[in-house]
């Protein structure tokens, strides 16, 4: 009987400490950074469609001024599923090698002086700020003639980027809510002023696609390692089987 | 403990084939660990091709270029230099380049694609030092009979206007000739094979020069 | 015998009574249960960090210009790179995890007392050195919570009277903030030094435990009663019935590290922090400073307590106090199934308590109370603090009761059976 007792106490323990470790690993508050969470985005990186579309707007778009140091054009073909001649003809207008890293050809010094500092290489930015941030941050752009750039962001407030991709989103301004209380003006929403060449939801997936390449540029491994980790879990349920039979077969010794 | 009711075979089966499907697991997971020793995506961007403009070098005249980490000679022959080559042949050892040190493109009796250039790695085959060029055909100190080419200054390995080593140093081989192709009349790019048809065409084309020019000397 | 055996045996008799005492006569108790996996997966979990530690060393560039590129080469550059970090870095969350429920099974079954009390404290510090070179593991990448990490740690020392500063600018090798001294050093202590003292210290512990033999869930002593053999009633040789049951462990464990590595290497943020994906830089701090996710039971009882020198001395108390379980603990029976009712509980709410503070630490519980007061970060704030200073309190209580109530003989055990019960 105490025996019997012992194994529910056990038992419940075990499933206390397991549900808190998974809720514990689960828990949101592990992606929201920054402060305050973000629309999902939903991106899959083994979309390859997305992800050179992605690529295309990224080297139309941002490669001007960032750069993705740790991603070298030869890896980023493998990624993408290109060839080298695709690549070189599509998508490096820097006229680096192919198997240099993607470099902005900006000049940190010109950088510097235009922005008051280097923008940043952004190889590592989705791993850091989360794939839900960078797509919110380029949807949340907004003509604010006291900035320096003439823009500004609601996720990013007062940054230093004027909105590079204005043209295909076309030009937000900012709702405020009245100043009061001695509390500064907040901003309330955001209306499109000026249609882009872009629909908002065409625009969505192309912030989507960005993302995605940005996700993958992050972890370029995440392409393959889904694919080898499930062989190596088949062959590790396997050996584990095996492991299994055998133990019981000794342990017929014991009694 | 031990039990009358042991089943010895289906054991030995069962630890046979737990030890079989583990060892395999385990050669598995050396592999990724060893391939980490292989040249990284860095080591091979280092050894990308190089493509450099031949335009400017005069005749006679070499111009030094690094590829892979390597210094990489290209030279302008003169007339002069090319001249005395043949005459060459029974001072080396290697004459007709029969050693693997060059692509097969360049298995003829200049060593390179178009007679006048010649394009290779410039380090001796003997300790891997980085011979002179002494281009000029005068008598040099090791020399009296010096007709142009490399001269190491680590152990006086010699070699001729085509790379080729001599007899009597202690270098065993001709220089090593890397790929490499004309991506027009003026670049030429380093570490790139030609397409198969034009080593067709250039292996036909330096056979039927050797063959006019072994006529016309004769 | 076969002739290489025999070979063998004549130019070195030790190794094959070495085999034999630590394996194949090395009687463990036949009882072991779910728990007991854990010893043999840390030693797993050891390989693994020391063969994955090897290549990555290959690779690593120790200064603080070149560190933070050189993790990225290994993860893209360099063939499989990716797989040997990912093994490494989850390996070292899994060594936490293993511990944790290996020291928590000495608990329960009362495995440090009387004749392993030299077992727990060399375990203690294998706890301990395996802290030391999870911290200095963390800080390689100088990635910016590297960084603020090592600065923060580092920092604490400043707490002690007296030679505090001193001591601060002597483990960093600079006057203001980590650099490449302070990399240099913990890159040597880690790679070398300390993996050294483990190997050391685990050898030890085995040692240790190989010559009082090992406790079981029933906590009952195998060796008084033996067969006509010589050998323990209730015990069986540890190869191959052990060996074979803990390779059922280790197939199910590597199932588990596997899903990690290949699946969610990052684990959500808990096994590689988002924080460490932007270069160290000394005029930046993150958002929130918080140690990797099994450091944050402790690192919540430090923040608990508003003065930095007490603090600190509560981190140093609450890891000391585990190093006293088994003189704080007076009670005759070993295992957690014949002991009071109330130790149950007590012990219960302790595990309990230390979770929570882990989720305390980590800056989960804020989100949590999140759900509970929406926006009112104040509240939020304030009953984060408050439920931390609350399970700090429990956390220390549970070993003032583990002594109360052995030493005056609160405790109302049930009987000890004489032979170890099997379920199976």
């Amino acid at each position: 009987m105490p025996d019997k007792t012992y194994r529910a106490a056990m038992r419940t323990l075990t499933a206390l400490l397991l549900t808190l470790a998974v809720t514990f690993a689960a828990s949101p508050a592990a992606l929201a950074e920054e402060g305050g969470s973000y629309p999902e985005v939903n991106i899959n990186v083994h979309d390859q469609a997305a992800l050179q579309r992605g690529a295309r707007l990224f080297m139309n778009y941002c490669v001007g001024c960032h750069s993705l140091g740790y991603m070298r054009y030869s890896q980023m073909a493998k990624g993408l599923g290109l060839t080298e001649k695709q690549v070189m003809a599509n998508l490096d207008f820097t006229g680096a090698k192919f198997q240099d890293p993607i470099v902005s050809a900006m000049p940190e010094a010109d950088a510097r002086k235009w922005f008051g500092k280097a923008p940043p290489d952004l190889s590592l930015e989705v791993g850091a700020k989360g794939a839900d941030w960078v797509a919110a941050y380029l949807k949340s752009f907004y003509l604010d003639p006291s900035t320096a750039s003439g823009w500004n962001n609601t996720v990013f407030p007062n940054v230093a980027m004027p909105f590079p991709l204005w043209q295909l989103q076309g030009e937000q301004v900012a709702v405020m809510n009245p100043a009061g209380n001695g509390q500064p003006a907040t901003v309330k929403e955001l209306k499109l002023a000026h249609p882009g060449s872009m629909t908002p939801a065409q625009y969505a997936e192309a912030v989507r696609d960005l993302t995605t390449f940005l996700a993958y540029v992050s972890s370029p491994d995440e392409l393959s390692r889904s694919h080898i980790g499930a062989w190596v879990v088949l062959y590790l349920v396997l050996f584990t089987l095996f492991a299994l039979v055998l133990k019981k077969e000794y342990w017929k010794d014991v009694h | 403990m031990a039990d009358e009711s042991i089943n010895k075979g289906r054991r030995r089966f069962l630890t046979a084939s737990t030890a079989v499907i583990g060892a395999g697991g385990l050669a598995l997971t050396a592999l990724p660990f060893v391939k980490t020793w292989l040249p990284s995506a860095r080591a091979e961007a280092i050894g990308a091709p190089v493509t450099v403009s031949i335009a400017k070098i005069e005749p006679g005249q070499k111009v030094q270029v690094g590829w892979n980490k390597q210094p990489i000679d290209i030279v302008n022959r003169t007339p002069e230099q090319l001249k005395w080559l043949a005459k060459q042949d029974p001072r080396l050892r290697d004459p007709a380049s029969k050693e693997p040190q060059q692509p097969k493109y360049c298995q003829n009796p200049w060593r390179s694609i178009k007679r006048e250039w010649l394009v290779f790695i410039d380090i001796c085959t003997h300790l891997g030092c980085v011979p002179d060029y002494e281009g000029a055909v005068k008598p040099e100190p090791w020399d009296p009979e010096w007709k142009g080419g490399y001269y190491c200054p680590c152990h006086h390995s010699r070699y001729d206007m085509a790379a080729r080593v001599y007899q009597g140093v202690p270098a065993p081989l001709n220089m090593v000739v890397m790929p490499y192709h004309y991506i027009d009349d003026t670049h030429i790019e380093i570490g790139v094979d030609p397409s198969a048809d034009e080593i067709k065409q250039i292996i036909a084309a330096n056979e039927k020069l050797a063959a006019s020019l072994a006529k016309g000397a004769a | 015998m076969s002739a290489f055996t025999q070979w063998f045996n004549e130019r070195a008799p030790g190794l094959g009574v070495a085999y034999k005492k630590h394996m194949t006569e090395y009687y463990a108790p036949k009882n072991f249960n779910f728990m007991y996996y854990f010893g043999s997966l840390a030693l797993l979990v050891l390989v693994n960090q020391i063969v994955t530690g090897i290549f990555l060393t290959m690779f690593y560039n120790p200064s603080a210009a070149g560190a933070f590129d050189s993790v990225q080469y290994i993860m893209r550059d360099v063939q499989w790179g990716w797989l040997v970090r990912y093994m490494h870095e989850t390996g070292a969350s899994m060594f936490f995890i293993v511990i944790y429920l290996h020291m928590f099974r000495g608990l329960m079954y009362g495995s440090y007392k009387r004749p392993r009390e030299l077992v727990w404290l060399l375990g203690m510090f294998i706890f301990l050195a395996l802290m030391a070179e999870a911290f200095m593991g963390y800080v390689l990448p100088w990635g910016n919570m590297s960084f603020w990490g090592a600065k923060v740690i580092i920092t604490l020392f400043s707490a002690i009277p007296w030679i505090g500063e001193t001591l601060v600018h002597w483990i960093m090798g600079t006057l203001s903030v980590p650099g490449d001294p302070t990399l240099n050093r913990f890159f040597a202590l880690h790679v070398v030094a300390l993996p050294l003292v483990l190997l050391l210290l685990v050898v030890l512990h085995l040692g240790a435990l190989h010559e009082v033999g090992s406790n079981n869930p029933d906590g009952v002593e195998i060796k008084k009663h033996k067969g006509p053999d010589g050998h323990p009633l209730d015990g069986i040789p540890f190869h191959p019935y052990y060996t074979l049951k803990d390779l059922v462990g280790v197939g199910v464990f590597l199932i588990i590290c596997a899903i990690v590595i290949f699946f969610a290497p990052t684990v959500g943020g808990f096994f590689l922090e988002p924080d460490n994906l932007l270069k160290a830089n000394p005029l930046v701090t993150p958002a929130t400073i918080k140690p990797v996710w099994y450091f944050s039971p402790f690192y919540a009882i430090l923040r608990a307590i508003p003065d930095k020198g007490m603090g600190v001395l509560a981190l140093l108390l609450s890891i000391a106090s585990l190093f006293l379980v088994p003189w704080l603990d007076r009670g005759k029976v070993k295992s957690i199934r014949y002991r009071g009712t109330s130790y149950k509980v007590a012990i219960t709410i302790f595990a309990i308590a230390f979770v929570l503070l882990g989720t305390i630490g980590a800056d989960v519980m804020p989100t949590w109370l999140g759900y509970l007061y929406g926006n009112n970060a104040e509240a939020i704030v304030s009953s984060n603090l408050m439920i931390a200073r609350i399970l700090t309190i429990v956390y220390f209580a549970f070993f003032i009761f583990l002594w109360v109530y052995t030493f005056f003989g609160l405790e109302k055990t049930r009987p000890v059976p004489e032979r170890v019960t099997t379920h199976a």
